[in-house]
């Protein structure tokens, strides 16, 4: 059986799922944390209840995305371990560091926050909880530093056969890397929003601890429309810097296949990779791509045609996942700004209160998308320009990565079903103190 | 020079992560011998509660080291022991999982099912560490490009399951002891019987493996070239006799300290022979990958260096301070407040 194959899809079994569950780790552990802070300051019991809540469930999320994470981790030893040689003189360096510095920190102070209520003073265990937001934040920028240094390799050079690192602070600064950070926490706080704002919604409809819900809804609210617009102005920057770093992701997630100046960007859309064209194209705004890659008409636009096709990433699902992310982006926009008005009495509107419960997934699914860009359109590269994906496969049996690749599936299924239905049991019961709350 | 370093922190990581998780997999694969009903089960849980997810990132900063510092030792031995290693994985995801999953829903299927990976992923885990790293001390099949010539079944040799079977019962003796810390009472006294019982099979699977090593590897080499490495085994051998003689006393947290220098002394008696190699070929010394042949380059070697000297010792200040804030002892009467397992 083909490993490459195998590996690619066992490869995007496990990050797309680990992708389910750290980007509410990213938000609620801030948002959760900001909670702590008000009852600190404010002495407000409504905000401690919240803590407590809200921090249950971010410990249900945050289990799995522990335990999924480790298996990232094996995987480019286990299944691209040409890769890893290939590498790991940048890139295995910037995992090491997540690992001491944030990972120890994050899981750490996790367990102080959670076991050290009336255990240690109330000033150290809210300084707790914002070292798991810092650990968890500062986490997410090693590893996008190491992925980022995939989609844009900079501060090396080829000696003995491998990439060796000549520029450490060329390779965690490089502008890909700050927008690829920016806009990955910028879409988890949009879910961790989202979250926040679909579960009170819930309660609120049903008339539920009506204080405490719309105290958890206005702050969720204004924190998610921020980052909403925020997302939206700041994802431009990224699909700019595609023009100068990938050309040819930028020119798949336009689906254009002519190299030319005035480039026109098309609302409706559909690609027909075969014959190199484009079946449908109609509203098109002329040169407004070109404008937007580089804030010039007359700017020249690489078209996919300009490299073999050998070279060139599927077309479909790059487009298609972009248009996606980006039409939801304003889904958002357009919801939270909603509830943001309706914040001081959102009971009042249910047609908003019931598009928010059915919101919650939205978020999840358009940050699966933006990975879907940036991976699927890096493609036939694993290292951009440098190395390919197919001469960075582990020289190992298709066999053993076919059984594994099942026993990741029944394994992460059956986890995931557990994890759901422990969210959505302690979701629904609300903010209950007993002891008979399942603890 | 840089290499060396990078070998010895290499060591440690280990070291580390032996002594820390190994109590949490002695706990959780002794949990069903040790814990009775209901309360007495989430007792056990809850002692490793606070530091389980701590220990664990020792192992992967020791394998982020790896792949860091010897790129090519991480490719090699991650895909040449691939099935092992992935066993080891879902034996950690198991084990990480039903600590959060267990007491959140009372139902008795739910609830045993959970304990269930809990005891089966901490054994699996303890195990297959053991078996790994005894087949590295003996070398493993490795082609020139770095191919195992040979399967699952090729590390299961009679020195590599002495390796598991020592590992099992250095972290389930480790596990004991960490339990009479943390309870008191009946469950105490269980957790000290056990440990008491378990301390000559230990002895005797410890002298086995010792007297094989002799035979299957040559890791004594190195102490005959630098015989300070001598204080490696010796100290193994003293944290040993101290386990029993502090058990005895009643000193349970001298007694868990013994069992940690066993268990540091035997990982630095192991890592100490292999060096300079990481991983050895038993058919083709030229395949043989060492700190040398492996390494990083000196820039990479060096910006780590200055990374770990900076995070290493805060790591180790506050998770020092963790375990002597949250080391008091748990009774039932604490799991009721709502901040358990
Ligand atoms: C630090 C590196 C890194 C990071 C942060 C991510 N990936 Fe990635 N991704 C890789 C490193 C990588 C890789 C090891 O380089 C792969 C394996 C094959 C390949 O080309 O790149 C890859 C492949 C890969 C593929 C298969 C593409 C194909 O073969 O056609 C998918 C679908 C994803 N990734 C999805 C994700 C998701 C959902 C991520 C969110 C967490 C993610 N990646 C983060
Ligand atoms: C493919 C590359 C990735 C690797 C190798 C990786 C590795 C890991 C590992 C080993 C853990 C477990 C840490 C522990 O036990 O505490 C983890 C958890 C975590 N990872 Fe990843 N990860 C990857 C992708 C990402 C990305 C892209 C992000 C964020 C943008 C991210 C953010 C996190 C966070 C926040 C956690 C904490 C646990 C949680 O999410 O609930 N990871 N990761
Ligand atoms: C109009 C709005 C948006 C634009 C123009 C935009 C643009 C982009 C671009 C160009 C990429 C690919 C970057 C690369 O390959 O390096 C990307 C990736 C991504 N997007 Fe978006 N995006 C938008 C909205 C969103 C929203 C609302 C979310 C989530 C809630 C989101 C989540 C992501 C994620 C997780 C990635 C992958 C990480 C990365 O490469 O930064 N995006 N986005």
């Amino acid at each position: 059986m083909d490993v490459l194959f195998l590996s690619r899809l066992q490869f995007a079994v496990a990050t797309y799922f680990h992708f389910l569950f750290v980007p509410l780790t990213l938000g609620l552990s801030l948002l959760v944390a900001i909670m702590q802070t008000k009852w600190y300051r404010s002495g407000d019991p409504d905000y401690l209840r919240m803590t407590k809540f809200w921090g249950k469930l971010f410990l249900i999320n945050f289990a799995i995305g522990v335990v999924t994470g480790i298996t990232l981790e094996f995987q480019f030893g286990t299944n691209w371990s040409r890769y890893s040689i290939f590498v790991g003189d940048v890139f295995g360096s910037l995992l090491a560091i997540e690992a001491t510095s944030a990972f120890f920190l994050e899981s750490t102070f996790l367990a102080v926050w959670f076991f050290g209520w009336d255990r240690i003073s109330k000033k150290l265990h809210l300084a707790s909880i914002w070292l798991v937001a810092i650990g968890s934040n500062l986490s997410a920028f090693w590893i996008l530093a190491a992925n980022a240094w995939m989609q844009s390799p900079v501060g090396y050079e080829i000696r003995n056969g491998r990439a060796e690192l000549t520029d450490f602070f060329a390779v965690i600064f490089q502008p890909f890397e700050v927008l690829e950070f920016i806009h990955t926490i910028g879409g988890a706080y949009i879910l961790a929003g989202f979250f926040v704002l679909g579960i009170s919604a819930w309660h609120l409809l049903r008339r539920n601890e009506q204080t405490f819900f719309r105290k958890s809804f206005s702050l969720a609210a204004v924190w998610t429309l921020v980052f909403a617009l925020f997302e939206v102005l700041q994802g431009h920057m990224n699909a700019e810097i595609l023009h100068h770093k990938q050309p040819m992701k930028l020119a798949a997630m336009e689906a254009h296949w002519e190299t030319k100046a005035g480039a026109p960007m098309h609302l409706i859309l559909w690609p027909d990779a075969e014959n190199e064209r484009n079946s449908v194209e109609a509203l098109t705004v002329p040169s407004l791509l070109s404008i937007l890659a580089n804030y010039d008409p007359d700017t020249e636009v690489k078209g996919l045609k300009s490299v073999p096709p050998a070279d060139r990433p599927p077309v479909l699902p790059t487009f298609l996942a972009f248009r996606a992310m980006v039409g939801l982006a304003f889904v958002f926009i357009a919801l939270s700004a909603w509830a943001v008005l309706k914040r001081g009495d959102p009971e009042g509107s249910p047609l908003l209160l019931k598009l928010l419960v059915f919101a919650i997934p939205l978020p999840y699914i358009a940050n699966e998308l933006g990975w879907t860009v940036a991976e699927i359109g890096r493609q036939p590269w694993i290292v951009y320009g440098v190395m390919r994906t197919s001469d960075a496969v582990s020289p190992i049996a298709g066999s053993q990565v076919a059984v594994s690749v099942v026993a990741f599936i029944v394994v992460y299924t059956l986890l995931g079903a557990a994890d759901f239905y422990l969210l959505a049991k302690y979701a629904r019961r609300g903010p209950v103190e007993s002891r008979d709350a399942g603890y | 020079m840089l290499e060396t370093i990078w070998f010895v922190l290499w060591g440690v990581l280990w070291t580390g992560y032996f002594v820390l998780d190994g109590f949490d997999l002695g706990l959780g694969l002794l949990m069903p011998f040790l814990a009775k009903n209901d309360t007495e089960r989430r007792l056990v849980f809850n002692a490793q509660g606070p530091f389980w997810d701590g220990n664990e990132v020792w192992l992967i900063a020791a394998g982020g080291v790896t792949f860091a510092a010897f790129p090519k030792t991480y490719a090699v031995m991650f895909s040449s022991l691939y099935t092992p290693l992935l066993l080891l994985l879902f034996a950690l995801i198991f084990r990480g999982i039903s600590l959060e999953m267990r007491s959140k829903d009372p139902a008795t299927w739910w609830r045993n099912t959970w304990d269930a990976c809990m005891t089966g992923g901490s054994f699996a885990a303890a195990l297959l560490l053991g078996v790994a790293f005894a087949n590295i001390f003996k070398g493993l099949p490795l082609d020139k490009d770095g191919i195992l010539q040979g399967n699952l079944l090729t590390l299961l040799n009679p020195y590599g399951l002495l390796g598991g079977a020592l590992f099992v019962l250095l972290f389930s003796v480790h596990g004991s002891l960490w339990l009479t810390i943390k309870v008191g009472g009946e469950l105490r006294e269980r957790g000290a019987a056990m440990a008491a019982r378990l301390w000559p099979v230990l002895l005797a699977v410890a002298v086995a493996f010792l007297g094989m090593t002799a035979v299957v590897t040559d890791l004594y080499a190195n102490i005959g070239r630098w015989p300070v490495l001598t204080v490696f085994p010796l100290l193994a051998v003293a944290g040993l006799a101290g386990t029993r003689f502090f058990l005895a006393r009643r000193a349970w947290w001298k007694a868990w300290g013994s069992s940690a220098a066993t268990i540091a002394g035997a990982a630095a008696f192991g890592i100490s022979g292999l060096y300079p190699r990481l991983l050895p070929s038993s058919i083709d010394p030229s395949a043989t990958l060492t700190a040398f042949n492996s390494a990083s380059s000196a820039l990479t070697l060096s910006i780590m260096l200055g990374v770990a000297l900076l995070i290493m010792p805060i790591v180790v200040a506050y998770q020092s301070w963790v375990y002597r804030r949250f080391s008091f002892e748990i009774s039932a009467e604490d799991l009721e407040k709502g901040n358990a397992y």
